[in-house]
């Protein structure tokens, strides 16, 4: 079992957990994820590390609360147990030979994208952390996001926080305004990852991207999470998540990740099922 | 007393029906009065034909004289000093090509039905076997890591266990078993069947550490440098394959491995599970082993009007044993044989709606000594399906080989060892399985793990 050692809610559907898996603490590398199962009824869910901690043993995530699984996650306090922690997982991010780095997160991505930027950011690198959220109630850890990186810009978009706009925008005008950027990290939606690698493309500017396709084992053993980079099958679990954005065909991840919304959206309704943390199955 | 019946005692089965709406085992085992009836055509053969071609040797003609007997628990004991698994083996293996394909009552009739048999008797000993107390072998300090609790994993714990190793085996998922757990469907192996092999090694004091990916949470070499003194790999070919065809990636394209994954380890068909998976109205299944005839009834268990199986050659040739296919016709799959799907066509949404195939026909016969199959130019046409399983074979898992020193691939790109010994070209590795043959069978993953006890043993106490 992997008890939860801390809890702490960073917005309205954002928590951050910490969690005892002292397998995984002792090799996590920034970039790699895990796969958790809540309990015995519990769909495998993937979720990045946003840091770990190998003395302690222990591993921490951010996740949103969107779904059955993320919010019955949300159920679980400090003390209680998950009943499944597999990782890491997926290749770390590849930091070789950089110098100066933009990363740019959005939403809940910018919790993905923060492990990438504070790991690079102790390695020696230069980052430049662009952080687009809605609005200013859904702004997450702004601290941890200026210790962790050279710059920290700040964008919403609807201009109540930071600057008004949108990520791309802002990442637009630091490349214009000369930053020597050897590559862009870009975290978020896949929209707007998209459009970050049709702005990056322009000034020819190397962009990695991390991908969220639907995974069930994370080994490469079911081929569910296959991704279209340059024209070939790739598997986000084993060749990535990471992978270079300009050859990635978005419309295709983005389609492959509604197939189960219809079921999901009926997921949700059975809300019995997701108050208490206790399942009435068990 | 010799029973002069031809025929095989009848297995009881569900009616075909009813069973292909429900997640129970097809076949429910013969009675005890089958069972002695069935044990009674053995004709004791002196030169136990039937023994030869059992990949573990199991003393069939010995433990079946003791069914004849009444005697089911001394029948199990025979069998389970050579077989480790025989509740799984007399489910799953093929024995009309082993077994039962060498017995000598096959030349006039049908052949003594052995697997039904075994089956038998591990049933009945986990039913009544007396709980004698574990006996756990005299420790003798060594420690082995075997990675992967698949048939070829089980098996070499099993007898390093009771060699007095101390054993640990991790696996990455969170079950145990292997294929036999997220593979197989629960009508043709009862999950339960599997945990209680996996109990019974745990209470001889085997360890099972899951959700442990060897290569990702810790590699190969870590595991020496934490004191394990050999280790055994038996990590399966878990990699799926696709046909490279346009419209693979649709919604409602699954790999085997997937949907068998969701529905047999993660339990779709319970609705106390989370897991998701589309149910599908009619659903095409490529290819034609026994990966395709699991999709295909699960498909139909899921709830699928219309489930087929798209094969390229001919009946002649189709891999999956006879039995399924059997049974597979007989709960409604419809065979499209000697056709070939060439692209996979979606929805404006990009949700599959049909499968093109081509029809084939059989030509001249090929390296393999098969006939090849032939496009016929011009025979396209869509079947009319609204999910498509790719169940076409898989690769072998290459993340072990990528991250341990001087561990060398074999010619099929698994991993290089030697087939008797299961020794591999780094020092204290042992593999086996379909980590080093490719897609192969239950029974010969579990001689492969055996053999590679064996040699474990042999090479510590050499060391
Ligand atoms: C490698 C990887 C790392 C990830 N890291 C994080 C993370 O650090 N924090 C975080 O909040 N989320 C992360 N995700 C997304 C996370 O896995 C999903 O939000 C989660 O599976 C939703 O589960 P659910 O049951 O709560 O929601 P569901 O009811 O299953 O889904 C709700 C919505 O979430 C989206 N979704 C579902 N599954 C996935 C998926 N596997 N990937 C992307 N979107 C999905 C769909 O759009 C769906 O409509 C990651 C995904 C991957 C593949
Ligand atoms: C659907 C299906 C039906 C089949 N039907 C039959 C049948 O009727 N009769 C028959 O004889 N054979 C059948 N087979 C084939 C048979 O199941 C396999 O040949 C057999 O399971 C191989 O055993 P194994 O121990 O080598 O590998 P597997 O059973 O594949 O087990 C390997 C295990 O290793 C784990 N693993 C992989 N990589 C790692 C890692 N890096 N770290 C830790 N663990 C890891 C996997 O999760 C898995 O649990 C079938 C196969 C399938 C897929
Ligand atoms: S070959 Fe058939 S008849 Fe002969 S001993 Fe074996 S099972 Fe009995
Ligand atoms: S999650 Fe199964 S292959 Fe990637």
């Amino acid at each position: 079992m992997y008890k939860i050692v801390g809890k702490r809610r960073l917005n309205s559907t954002i928590t951050w957990l910490e969690i005892e898996a002292p397998l995984v603490a002792r090799k996590a590398r920034p970039g790699q994820f895990i796969i958790l199962r809540t309990d015995e009824y519990g769909e495998r869910i993937p979720l990045t590390m946003a840091g770990h901690n190998a003395e302690k043993g222990t591993i921490d995530i951010i996740y949103q609360a969107v779904g059955k699984t993320t919010l019955l996650l949300d159920q679980f306090e400090v003390g209680d147990a998950l009943a499944d922690v597999v990782g890491p997982l997926g290749k770390p991010t590849e930091m070789e030979g950089l110098k100066r780095v933009a990363v740019v997160g959005g939403g809940t991505g910018n919790a993905l994208a923060y492990p990438i930027a504070k790991g690079m950011h102790d390695a020696g690198i230069e980052v430049d952390m662009i952080a687009g959220f809605q609005t200013k109630d859904v702004v997450i850890l702004e601290e941890e996001f200026r210790a962790g990186t050279t710059n920290l810009y700040i964008t919403t978009d609807d201009g109540s926080y930071g600057e008004k706009g949108f990520t791309t925008d802002k990442l637009k005008a630091l490349i214009e305004a000369g930053n020597p950027y050897d590559e862009v990290v870009a975290v978020g939606p896949p929209v707007m990852m998209k459009f970050v690698c049709q702005l990056t493309k322009k000034y020819g500017i190397k962009t990695v991207v991390s991908l969220t396709a639907y995974m069930v084992d994370g080994t490469g053993m079911c081929g569910g999470c296959r991704v279209v980079i340059g024209g070939e099958n790739k598997f986000a679990c084993v060749d990535g998540p990471e992978f270079d954005g300009q050859l990635v065909d978005w419309d295709e991840l983005i389609q492959r990740n509604s197939f189960y919304k219809e079921q999901e959206k009926e997921d949700i309704t059975h809300v019995c099922r997701l108050t208490g943390g206790v399942r009435y199955y068990a | 007393m010799l029973n002069l019946a031809k025929e095989k005692n009848p297995m009881p089965e569900q009616d075909p029906m009813v069973r292909n709406k429900n997640f129970k085992e097809v076949s429910t085992g013969y009675t005890e009065d089958m069972a002695v009836n069935e044990a009674m055509r053995c004709l004791q053969c002196r030169k136990k034909p039937c023994t030869t071609g059992c990949p573990v040797r199991v003393r069939i003609p010995e433990f079946i004289a003791k069914i004849a007997e009444g005697e089911f628990e001394e029948a199990y004991q025979i069998i389970s000093t050579t077989s480790s698994l025989p509740a799984i083996c007399g489910r799953v293996c093929p024995q009309e090509n082993q077994c039962e394909g060498r017995c000598s009552q096959g030349t006039k009739g049908e052949p003594v039905a052995i697997g039904r048999l075994e089956r038998f008797a591990a049933d009945w000993h986990r039913e009544h076997g007396t709980d004698e107390s574990v006996e756990r072998a005299e420790g003798n300090g060594h420690k082995v890591a075997v990675v992967g609790s698949g048939p070829a994993g089980l098996a070499c714990a099993g007898d390093l266990i009771a060699k007095g190793y101390d054993v640990t085996v991790f696996e990455s998922l969170h079950k145990e078993g292997g294929v036999l757990a997220y593979g197989i469907p629960e009508f043709r192996l009862p999950k339960a069947i599997v945990s209680a092999e996996v109990s019974a090694l745990q209470e001889k004091g085997v360890e099972f550490v899951n959700n442990a990916v060897i290569g990702m949470s810790m590699t190969v070499d870590e595991l020496f440098e934490d004191g394990y003194e050999a280790v055994f790999v038996g990590t399966g070919a878990g990699l799926p394959q696709f046909m490279n065809i346009p419209g693979e990636n649709l919604l409602g394209v699954y790999s085997a491995n997937e949907y068998l994954t969701r529905i047999n380890l993660m339990k779709a068909y319970k609705p106390e599970y989370d897991t998701p998976i589309q149910i599908a109205k009619r659903v095409a299944v490529i290819g034609g082993g026994n990966v395709a005839m699991d999709a295909a009834r699960c498909a139909k268990r899921m709830g699928a009007e219309e489930v087929y199986i798209v094969y390229r050659r001919s009946m002649d040739e189709i891999p999956a044993r006879k039995e399924e296919i059997h049974h597979a016709i007989e709960e409604g799959i419809i065979f499209r044989l000697l056709t070939n799907p060439v692209a996979i066509k979606g929805t404006e949404e990009a949700y599959v709606c049909g499968l093109e195939c081509v029809e084939m026909e059989l030509g001249e016969p090929d390296a393999s000594g098969r006939r090849r199959p032939v496009e016929k130019k011009g025979s396209n046409f869509i079947l009319d399906v609204d999910a498509v399983i790719m169940a076409i074979g898989t690769r072998l898992n290459k993340l072990i080989l990528e991250t341990t020193e001087d561990l060398e691939p074999n010619k099929k790109g698994g991993i290089g060892a030697d087939e008797k010994t299961g020794a591999t070209s780094h020092k204290g590795i042992f593999a086996g399985g379909d980590a080093v043959t490719g897609a192969a069978t239950v029974i010969l993953a579990m001689g492969a793990g055996k053999n590679a006890a064996d040699s474990i043993d042999q090479y510590l106490e050499a060391n």
